[in-house]
């Protein structure tokens, strides 16, 4: 009697569990599907592009990095050019960015490192359409020295492999005789979390020193030689303002807004280079850019180009699976590669050279629904 | 079937069982489903390394290595420096609150040690980037070494950050918890047990030796586990004071890195599957090593509670 009893409660009670859950899944399902209705209300102001007048809702997931210039463009776009888009994004890390979009759970990915070859096998028919470029500052601590110094490459894959320890080594002190170096230890500071800045820096001194690409290698996380761990960049500033003789490495944006000092140096043509969002532009125009726009644009040829520097990408198939939101996509993205740009340089971002622009157009133009393109606006 | 044991007298009765029966039964099958998804998330790591991962030293990235020692060692050292430096105190503070406060001082002291446990782990964290390892680093490392350098213990750059710090901030963050709790086992041992001690003309310091400590030893004890455990699990404070370097120094001034600040640092950027599922088997262990050391801390409670309390003949 009793053992009917239990049974059939608790399958009931599994019941209403279920149902509980399941009304809050569908309820979280529609307010993020959903646009709010008060898009509807907006007329379109008639911007620049024209509007299809089709409610979009899109979502994308990936890099911290450019998200502040993200949110930027997205409220930015909803604002004055057309209000029937939505565009959410989460700032998961491009780890995450990747892989969402190589299971197809937003309408785009990001990411500060392009795809390997291998997550490219796994998911066939992205593109990389790349939207700034930042630059990563050697940043440093010593007493007496305000800010001047300049570095060869030789020096920073010195310092970052633990073979340069003093800061009165030679090959830091030959290209500063005018400043008084002191006979200090060298305390490295990197990143302890993985990240698209710890890619850009390791990939620079991949490229330039043939001890560290077989000693360390290139990566969001790296087995380094040297140093100890601080998290994000504010983690890391901190820590080098704190420790005396200290050096590491952070974002130029980051770098520009906390008033740390940090170094010139020394790009592939011999020049010393202060990195600012100027010179990071002209690695993007000096550097050899592939046809997939996977494109690595450290140690970039440039005269006047700064070194240590990256793409940021956006990640998005080529052959879209709905035509409302592929549409949004896709101008949304011509949008970002013209008008947007003008955004990037006030929060210390670097603008597409136009070289890498005229690139990029031909992505956007070759997105498809059903092998139609998809782009409207010119 | 005596899942109930006394059959329900009415509907209200039986229904309110069954709710029961539910939520207990769910706390068990939660931990089950989080043991599974761990293992299954974990399962390409565990084929490719096996034993290797816990025995291994080399966390690389990038050479598609991952060797989970150094982190393991992290994690324990840095908890049971934190009981080291912990229990002492929070024994001492337990007693004082119990023993000797005046009442007009006991509430307010008692309010603001569990006041420090509420306190979230970023705000100690960022306390001890900028107010503890600064200190650490210009005077106590310093002083440290000056006098006892020449042991393995106190060599190495005086950073600040590491392994010290870590033990440090762990040590403030389960002092609250122990003290607490250590408290309440303390209030609990009966006045009979005081008075005897008093009518055999004991000292004050005899009565608390003899007869409050070991009448609560156990339940100082399960105080010292609850820090425990929030000591190893802990995230945020240790990732931003410890240095986060996997590597086995042997010295308190050394970087290191635990299980728990290894998984919070790279997860968001972990880019291929043998990583994501390293960090996943990092957690498995990380569960494991909690069991282990909560298991272990149990049957520490048993031998000490299991005989008689009060104090021995000697």
């Amino acid at each position: 009697m009793s053992d009917v009893h239990i049974h059939r409660g608790t399958w009931s009670g599994l019941a209403i569990l279920g149902l509980i859950t399941s009304i809050i899944f569908v309820t979280i399902g529609c307010t993020s599907g959903a646009t709010p209705p008060s898009a509807l209300d907006k007329g379109s102001p008639g911007g620049a592009a024209s509007t299809s007048g089709q409610r979009a809702s899109l979502t994308g997931a990936g890099a911290t990095f450019p998200y502040p210039l993200y949110s930027k463009w997205f409220d930015e776009y909803r604002r004055s050019v057309d209000p029937n888009v939505t565009i959410n994004y989460q700032s998961i890390g491009s780890g995450g960015g990747k892989q969402q979009i190589t299971q197809r759970t937003v309408d785009f990915g990001a990411s500060d490192g392009p795809m390997s070859d291998e997550e490219l096998q796994r998911a066939p028919g992205i593109l990389h359409i790349p939207t700034v470029a930042g630059a990563v500052v050697i940043a440093y601590n010593v007493q007496g020295l305000d800010g001047g110094l300049k570095l060869t490459p030789e020096a920073i894959a010195g310092i970052f492999l633990g073979q340069v320890k003093k800061w009165n080594d030679p090959l830091i002190a030959a290209q500063n005789p005018e400043v008084r170096l002191p006979n200090a230890d060298i305390a490295v500071v990197r990143r302890s979390d993985g990240s698209g800045t710890t890619n850009i820096l390791t990939d620079y001194l991949s490229s330039v020193s043939l001890d560290w690409k077989s000693k360390v290698g290139a990566g969001t996380s790296v087995n380094w030689p040297v140093g100890l761990g601080a998290k994000g960049n504010e983690g890391v500033a901190g820590q080098v303002k704190q420790l005396p003789n200290s050096v590491g490495y952070v974002e130029l944006a980051y770098a520009e807004q906390t008033r740390i000092s940090y170094a010139e140096v020394q790009n592939k043509a011999g020049n010393f280079i202060q990195p600012t969002v100027r010179s990071t532009t002209a690695a993007a125009a000096g550097a050899d850019i592939p046809a997939d726009l996977r494109a690595s644009i450290v140690d970039s040829a440039g005269a006047d180009a700064y070194p240590i520097a990256g793409f940021t990408w956006l990640l998005v198939y080529q052959e879209q699976t709905d035509y409302g939101r592929g549409q949004a996509l896709v101008n949304f993205l011509w949008w970002a590669l013209h008008d947007g740009q003008k955004f990037a340089a006030d929060l210390s971002y670097a603008p597409l050279p136009d070289n890498v622009v005229r690139l990029a157009e031909e992505k956007v133009r070759s997105i498809t629904f059903q092998g139609n393109p998809l782009l409207t606006v010119q | 079937m005596k899942l109930f044991g006394e059959r329900p007298v009415n509907a209200g009765d039986a229904a309110f069982r069954l709710i029961a029966l539910v939520f207990g039964l769910m706390v068990v099958g939660l931990l089950l489903v989080i043991i599974l998804q761990l293992t299954s998330g974990a399962w390409i790591a565990i084929t490719t390394f096996g034993l290797g991962f816990l025995v291994e030293s080399t966390w690389d990235p990038v050479a598609r290595e991952f060797g989970a020692l150094p982190l393991i060692y992290g994690t324990v050292v840095s908890s049971l420096l934190a009981l080291l430096f912990a229990v002492p105190v929070s024994v001492g503070a337990a007693v004082y609150l119990s023993e000797y406060a005046p009442d007009w001082l006991r509430t307010p002291v008692s309010f603001l040690v569990e006041l420090l446990a509420a306190i979230p782990s970023i705000v100690y964290g960022l306390w001890g980037v900028f107010v503890m390892v600064p200190i650490v680093r210009s005077y106590i490392e310093v002083w440290l070494q000056e006098r006892l350098g020449f042991l393995p213990l106190f060599q190495g750059p005086p950073y600040g950050l590491g392994m010290l710090a870590a033990g440090l901030i762990l040590a403030i963050m389960i002092l609250p918890i122990i003290t607490a709790v250590s408290r309440d086992v303390m209030r609990a041992v009966p006045d009979t047990q005081r008075e005897a001690m008093l009518a055999l003309g004991a000292t004050k310091w005899e009565v608390i030796s003899r007869a409050v400590i070991p009448y609560a030893r156990s339940g100082i004890v399960g105080a010292t586990i609850l820090g425990l455990g929030r000591a190893l699990g802990e995230t945020m404070a240790v990732t931003m004071v410890i240095g986060n370097r996997s590597e086995i120094t042997g010295s308190l001034f050394g970087l290191a890195q635990t299980m728990a600040s290894a998984i919070a640092n790279e997860f968001t950027e972990a880019t291929y599957d043998l990583y994501t599922s390293s960090l996943i088997e990092l957690a498995l262990v990380l569960l494991g090593v909690t069991v282990l050391l909560n298991a272990i801390a149990r049957l520490l409670v048993w031998r000490v509670g299991g005989g008689p309390v009060g104090g021995r003949r000697e």
